[in-house]
């Protein structure tokens, strides 16, 4: 959910825009992270631990923790917390821990 | 215990607290902070130069009473939210307290607003005389409510939202 | 190819962009890299007041004064700031790689001002993977930048400044917050920031800890429970306290893996937050040309962040030969200011890690210990 009124901040946001999520349409603004226009749509699990499978989110969201890696536009390993949503953007979860590819 | 819970104790409130044969001239300022901590804007705050952090930032401030006219500028200026204006002339039922304010929304003069203590608790419903805008960058409101005299130390805060209109 | 760069700043937020403008005011040309895509570090999300003197911008909000140091830096021609540019290394050869725009890209600086910061620590516990157990700092990015509602009902461990803090914001984004437990058995934050969230209704709990969080899928719960003197769980004490989101605000760690790969003389200082490069009155490190300033060198405060990245930010100018008495006299005032930040009793535990760190250099260098 977004914040509507703040007593003391004002957010531009950007251009709303939309992108997808595991294929799913979402909506977006192009000042938002993955991670925060994700957090809006109610989406928290980001992904699930390499062995056992277990949800996984978020923890710093400032590009230190690597908790929040997906595959963005097919590149592997992408920190969403600290890259911002463009138009159109694929956005997946990762399986494992993601594959480098090769070109 | 201050350190262990947030909450002034009786003492710490009576080592900030006017006299009161200044109560009766007319609307004062309290600090009630009490911890020293690097700090000064109040300082700047008082057109009147009422209060001190003296010999150094890191004193607690002084106000000076006397000098001091009740104006509230200070209320907006702490950036620990801790400055106070208490009236007790206002009638002779009530005393007027002024506070700061972040929250939304902010309430409407004339409104009642559910008044708290310091922990929190509520303690009735009183009338907002006043409420100023700090203005575009400070933000911060000073919200002046009447309350019964007896609560005149008691009453710091105010729930936000849920106002009511007032008689 | 290799960029030259005379001052190489790692870090734009608030020491950084100091050090930046320090330098820059005395002729030196600056690089700041910054690993995020916006400059101003820990600033762009502080929305309280600062407290500290008019020197460092008391009385103003947090986002104010980054968005003047920044705009500040901008208009400088000699600064240019790189944003989402993460330096990976620092080498022996004197090169500094740095990822950029899916590019590696090679600086060779002549002077280097570390000035990454700090990352938050993590608790260990039975279910602290969850989703919706975040950093403070993480939640404040999400209110306070993104403009998202970070949670319904937040539990907040940690009452130190960050903890109270952060409480305080959330209210003011309106989120429900269920009350800040502390480990320790007093409040280690300013008193007026506890007294903020107390007089909102907020409860504050000294001698807690979470036992373990739980939920399917995703945060549901928390059991929290007492410590005893020796920081131990009593049994019998659990709670349960429903929530959605759970919040870490116990303590930072100093960042200073670069430091360490560089070849700096590191040393574990409690009172400083952990291991931190050993600095001189420069804020030089023990190799030569790289300084560190800020929160990386011992986890303080913004207001003394800017101080010392200021005092760096001279410091590696004079040293390049930039007008060496000027710059004496500024790295003099900054000085000075940093002891009147630490004078008072929430400076003694700084001034007291500082103090052994200075020990710690002279033995190395088998001189005089300079405080």
């Amino acid at each position: 959910m977004r914040i509507d009124q703040h007593p003391i901040l004002e957010f531009d946001r950007g251009e709303k825009v939309s992108f997808f999520y595991n294929g799913q349409e979402i909506e977006g603004y192009t000042e938002e992270t993955i991670a925060a226009a994700l957090h809006a749509a109610g989406v928290r699990t980001l992904g699930h631990s390499p062995e056992l499978h277990r949800p996984r989110g978020l923890f710093c969201a400032i590009g230190n923790c690597s908790s929040c890696f997906m595959t963005v536009d097919g590149q592997p390993n992408v920190r969403v917390c600290v890259t911002k949503v463009k138009a159109g953007m694929h956005v997946e979860e990762q399986e494992g821990k993601g594959v480098i590819r090769n070109d | 215990m201050l350190i262990q819970n947030g909450i002034p104790t009786a003492e710490d409130i009576l080592s900030v607290t006017p006299p009161k044969e200044r109560f009766a001239k007319g609307a004062v300022a309290i600090a009630e902070c009490f911890q020293k901590i690097p700090c000064n804007p109040c300082t700047k705050a008082c057109v009147k130069k009422a209060i001190r952090v003296e010999p150094d930032i890191n004193e607690t401030p002084r106000i000076d009473f006397d000098v001091c006219n009740g104006c509230g500028a200070c209320i907006a200026r702490c950036p620990g939210l801790a400055i106070f204006v208490v009236d007790k002339t206002y009638s002779d039922t009530e005393a007027l307290v002024k506070l700061p304010f972040e929250f939304l929304p902010v309430p409407k003069e004339g409104q009642l607003a559910c008044g708290l203590s310091r922990s929190g608790e509520e303690l009735g419903w009183f009338p907002v005389v006043k409420a100023v805008s700090g203005g575009k960058k400070n933000m911060t409101w000073t919200v002046t409510l009447a309350v019964p005299k007896e609560l005149a130390m008691e009453v710091r805060n105010i729930k936000a939202g849920g106002y009511q209109d007032g008689r | 190819m290799i960029r030259e760069a005379e001052i190489l700043v790692i870090g734009g937020g608030p020491a950084g962009l100091c050090a930046a403008a320090a330098a820059a005011s005395l002729g030196a040309r600056v690089l700041v890299c910054e690993r995020d895509y916006v400059p101003g570090g820990q600033l762009v999300k502080q929305t309280h007041k600062f407290f500290g003197s008019e020197k460092q911008y008391a009385g103003d909000r947090g986002i104010h004064i980054g968005r003047l140091l920044v705009e500040n830096a901008l208009a400088d021609p000699n600064i240019e700031i790189l944003t989402e540019a993460t330096v990976l290394g620092i080498y022996e050869d004197g090169i500094v790689t740095v990822l950029h725009d899916n590019r590696h890209i090679k600086i060779r600086p002549q002077k280097t001002i570390v000035t990454t910061g700090a990352s938050e620590k993590f608790l260990a516990f039975p279910g602290n993977d969850l989703p919706g157990i975040y950093g403070a700092g993480a939640v404040q990015t999400l209110m306070n930048v993104a403009g998202v509602r970070p949670a319904e009902r937040v539990l907040m461990v940690g009452a130190g400044n960050i903890g109270l803090i952060v409480s305080y914001q959330l209210m003011q984004a309106g989120v429900e917050v269920a009350g800040v437990i502390e480990a320790a058995p007093k409040i280690g934050g300013y008193l007026v920031h506890a007294s903020k969230i107390r007089r909102a209704g907020v409860p504050i709990r000294t001698g807690y800890t979470v036992k373990e969080a739980h939920g399917n899928g995703k945060l549901e719960g928390v059991t929290i429970c007492k410590l005893d003197d020796n920081w131990q769980q009593i049994p019998g004490t659990e709670e349960e306290i429903a929530c959605d989101t759970l919040c870490l605000a116990v303590g930072l760690t100093p960042l200073t893996e670069l430091c360490w790969q560089a070849g700096c003389e590191m040393a574990f200082i409690r009172e400083l937050s952990g291991h931190v490069p050993l600095v001189d009155e420069n804020l030089e490190t023990t190799v030569s040309g790289i300084y560190a300033a800020g929160d990386v060198s011992g986890i303080e405060e913004a207001s003394s962040a800017m101080v010392e990245g200021r005092l760096a930010g001279f410091a590696a100018a004079e040293s390049l030969g930039y007008e060496a008495e000027r710059a004496r006299e500024l790295k003099a005032a900054a000085a000075a200011e940093l002891s009147e930040l630490r004078s008072g009793p929430a400076g003694a535990r700084i001034l007291a890690g500082l103090t052994k760190a200075s020990g710690l250099l002279a033995s190395k260098k088998g001189g005089q210990a300079v405080c």
